[in-house]
């Protein structure tokens, strides 16, 4: 897949010039203290072409995504702003992608979010006004036909490269191609997936998006997680909503002396990495490592995938 | 219909401190339905607020009586020798019946017995689920007739999100996905078609966004 350049976006080009894409993920601070981003800029410089900033990730109230963005093309990184629905109506989403995009913000990600239930304001009334196809559908006409929602013109468009995420480990699992068909309809052009650990179900997923052509419309990410502990590994497989991971993998991390888990946790993902690398329509892997943000560069190096190109 | 709950005792008599004489006013419509507010509702509490108050050596006069809807002039027109007589009204209607007798009787404070929870109905008797959330505009043609705003935890338009797992919403294992739900039901009436088309973006405005809704029946304007 290639075609025109539409921004600026570092991401974008990598992409399009037909190279293997690594993204990585960072979590802006509970308070306002820019140093937070900076010091896990400063692990993660290099290592990705493109990190996404979180958008009060988990229902949490932490940094605006925006304002953590900005402090994160300071240290010279290229921010992927995140951007959920929960929060915000259909004026206020307009409001922040001119606002991202005015300040050099050059990729966003469109999400629904997770639910408040699970943050620190369970009580928050929630927005929900428009859904994550609809908003790469709104950012899309804002960039392409100059117009908000409203048909009104925009002086000065945003030119920002579109990504939304998908999880092929989430049911129905019969839904989840035509579900990406749906956000490709509405404009996506580049996907990250869910952390994958059931490589097979993944592989199944991915067959059906190939089958159907996708893959030459958009670009798939595959999401990767390292595992730190045992532990950790077992809270995802038993509390994270929509997150596969396979009894072997348990047993692995079960069977690994706790001191070396955190190692074999890197090397499963190093290998998943490998794994994504030979399926067809993968496009590139985003790396997400959970308050973890130093191992980015180690997992990337052993897989092969540093040092990232230029274009 | 429409389903209520009955506020806590301990709010209620709060309502009621310094007054002498009251009445006690249920609704022979939803609220009878779903337990919470008809004739037998209006005995209990009239009885636990007489022993409360009693209790307290400060007691409280209560004139119990239920109306066919409270939310129709005709029906609460049956008061308007009892109003005068007491100093508030604890109305064991829903919201709407609250307010139309509110509004008929400006000069008496008419105080809410009931929340109001939801547009629903009775899967058995005492077990009440919602079903709408009267957006105003019925979607229902194009998600096999499963709501996708009252069921979906985050009202999604365009199916579900990556939380959905083994049919449960993300937001609790004991919540259906009304996603899953309404995908199913596509697909056994081959109907599957209708989820790949894109739902436009909803217009609140038939909702209360657009300020409080009306509905008139011209035929029926005099
Ligand atoms: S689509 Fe709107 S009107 Fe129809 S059931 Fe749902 S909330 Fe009610
Ligand atoms: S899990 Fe299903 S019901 Fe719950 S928010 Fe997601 S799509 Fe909606």
């Amino acid at each position: 897949m290639s075609g025109e350049i539409k921004t600026d976006s570092n991401l974008e080009k990598i992409l399009k010039s037909g190279q293997f894409a690594v993204t990585g993920e960072c979590g802006p601070p509970r308070g306002a203290d820019p140093e937070v981003i900076r010091k896990k800029c400063g692990l993660l410089k290099s290592n990705a072409d493109a990190f996404n900033i979180t958008d009060n990730q988990t229902s949490v109230v932490r940094m605006s995504s925006i304002a953590s963005a900005v402090i994160m093309m300071q240290e010279g990184l290229e921010p992927v702003m995140q951007m959920v629905c929960r929060d915000r109506n259909r004026i206020a989403i307009q409001s922040d992608v001119l606002g991202g995009a005015a300040l050099g913000i050059k990729n966003m990600l469109c999400l629904s979010g997770d639910h408040q239930k699970f943050g620190d304001h369970p009580q928050a009334k929630n927005v929900y006004d428009i859904d994550s196809i609809q908003l790469i559908h709104t950012v899309r006409q804002m960039r392409d036909e100059g117009k908000f929602l409203s048909g009104e013109e925009i002086k000065g468009v945003p030119r920002l490269f579109i990504g939304a995420a998908e999880n092929p480990f989430a049911d129905p699992f019969a839904i989840r191609v035509p579900r990406l068909a749906k956000k490709v309809a509405a404009g996506v052009e580049f996907i990250q997936t869910q952390c994958i650990f059931n490589l097979n179900k993944f592989k199944e997923w991915m067959k059906g998006v190939v089958d159907r052509g996708l893959h030459e419309k958009v670009y798939v990410l595959g999401g990767v997680t390292p595992f730190k502990s045992f532990g950790m590994a077992r809270y995802m497989a038993k509390n994270v909503p929509g997150m596969d991971v396979p009894e072997e993998l348990l047993e692995r991390m079960k069977g690994t002396p706790k001191e070396k888990q955190a190692e074999e946790g890197i090397t499963i993902a190093v290998e998943t990495i490998h794994q994504l690398r030979e399926i067809p329509g993968v496009a590139g892997v985003h790396i997400m490592a959970i308050e973890w943000e130093e191992k980015v560069g180690e997992i990337a190096q052993k897989a092969g995938l540093l040092p990232r190109p230029t274009v | 219909m429409v389903v209520g709950e009955r506020k806590p005792f301990d709010e209620i008599t709060r309502m009621l401190e310094g007054h002498k004489k009251v009445l006690v006013l249920g609704c022979g419509g939803c609220v009878t339905v779903c337990l919470t507010g008809g004739q037998d509702e209006v005995r209990v509490l009239s009885s636990q607020l007489r022993m409360a108050r009693d209790k307290e050596g400060n007691p409280l006069e209560i004139i119990e009586k239920t109306v066919e809807r409270q939310c129709d002039p005709e029906y609460i027109d049956e008061v308007q020798s009892l109003v005068p007589e007491v100093d508030a009204v604890l109305s064991m209607a829903c919201g709407a019946g609250v307010q139309f007798m509110a509004e008929r009787y400006t000069g008496t404070p008419v105080y809410p017995a009931l929340n109001t929870s939801f547009v629903g109905g009775s899967k058995k008797e005492g077990y009440y689920v919602e079903r709408c959330q009267t957006c105003g505009e019925c979607k229902l043609y194009y998600t096999a007739g499963i709501c996708p705003i009252a069921r979906c935890s985050k009202s999604l338009l365009n199916g579900p999100c990556g939380g959905s797992t083994k049919g449960k919403c993300e937001i609790d294992p004991e919540v259906d996905c009304g996603w899953q739900l309404i995908i199913d039901r596509l697909e056994s009436l081959g109907q599957m078609d209708r989820y790949e088309e894109i739902m436009a973006i909803c217009d609140w405005r038939s909702n209360r966004d657009g300020g409080p809704r009306k509905m008139i029946r011209e035929d029926f304007q005099r």
